[in-house]
């Protein structure tokens, strides 16, 4: 019984929608207070590391700096947070710099009281309660959270992956097509399957590359 | 706060983004002439205007007296 009460009174870690206008927030960074409005009319690539002078968090900072002219090119922006302070912060990125000869460019929040972490849902108690996972949050435009990864603390992330969403993403508003599994820019995509009967008897003689009536492919 | 050091001085990228200002320009003037993302014009132009350095007339912004005092 006391069990069963422990269990709903279990606090619920929220997290957002895909969809949905991202949690708006105003934080201290590395490179001074920015607000999530400020990032209006670029992508935004928020992501979250457990904490500094960590080697797992290390090797995914060069990885992110490594991808960031890449991001540049595509309008996208970077945002990284941690649990720690703007000074912990400074003194990793200038040692980052120092010891692995690799300059971070981009802002990190300092999220000490955790209001970002918690608005975005990324601690999961069942790893730590005090410190984020390794969380990615991709922004429109427009301010609409339009993807979200994440990956435990012992694992680092992918950034071809990362490259690849906002590619496929980018791919999906400019052209209004979906993407297959595993797909890469250059390759077919997927045009949106009819959805109506006379949709579906018109789009085997529309010209695409089709294996049935739902499954068709085109190049762009 | 990023733009003003603790002495009162102003920080080299906030003397950069003034100068942009010292005729009135858009936020996306200022981030073509200086380099720095806009997201960096829109939060220091945000401080320098809480601390009067700068003002803003019909959509673009310029360094007020104490602004260009500063730079």
């Amino acid at each position: 019984m006391e069990e069963k009460v422990a269990a709903e009174t279990k606090e619920v870690v929220s997290l957002p929608r895909l969809g949905e206008p991202a949690p708006a927030f105003e934080a201290v960074t590395t490179q001074g207070p920015v607000r999530l409005e400020d990032f209006k009319g670029s992508w935004l690539v928020l992501f979250s590391h457990p904490a500094d002078f960590t080697p797992v968090c290390t090797t995914e900072f060069m990885g992110f700096a490594e991808i960031h002219p890449e991001l540049k090119k595509r309008d996208v922006e970077l945002l990284g947070l941690s649990v720690d302070s703007v000074s912990s912060h400074i003194a990793w990125v200038r040692n980052i710099e120092e010891k692995m000869g690799v300059k971070i460019p981009f802002p990190i929040i300092a999220d000490l009281n955790k209001e970002v972490a918690t608005l975005y849902g990324m601690i999961h108690p069942g790893e730590s309660k005090t410190e984020t996972s390794r969380c990615v949050f991709i922004i429109d435009p427009e301010g609409v959270l339009r993807a979200m990864i994440y990956y435990p603390l012992t694992t680092g992330r992918n950034m071809q992956e990362i490259l690849r969403l906002v590619d496929a993403l980018q791919t999906t508003d400019k052209h209004k097509v979906a993407t297959p599994a595993n797909w890469k820019p250059g390759e077919k995509v997927i045009v949106p399957p009819p959805n109506t009967q006379e949709m579906a008897e018109e789009r085997l003689k529309e010209g695409y590359e089709c294996k049935d009536w739902y499954f068709c492919k085109k190049k762009l | 706060m990023a733009c003003i050091n603790p002495d009162g001085t102003l920080t080299p990228s906030a003397k950069a983004i003034l100068s942009a200002v010292s005729s009135p320009a858009s936020l996306e003037e200022v981030a073509k002439s200086t380099g720095l993302p806009l997201f960096r014009i829109r939060s220091s132009i945000r401080e320098m205007l809480e601390a009067g350095l700068a003002e803003e007339k019909e959509g673009k912004y310029a360094a007020t007296k104490l602004g260009q005092e500063k730079i």
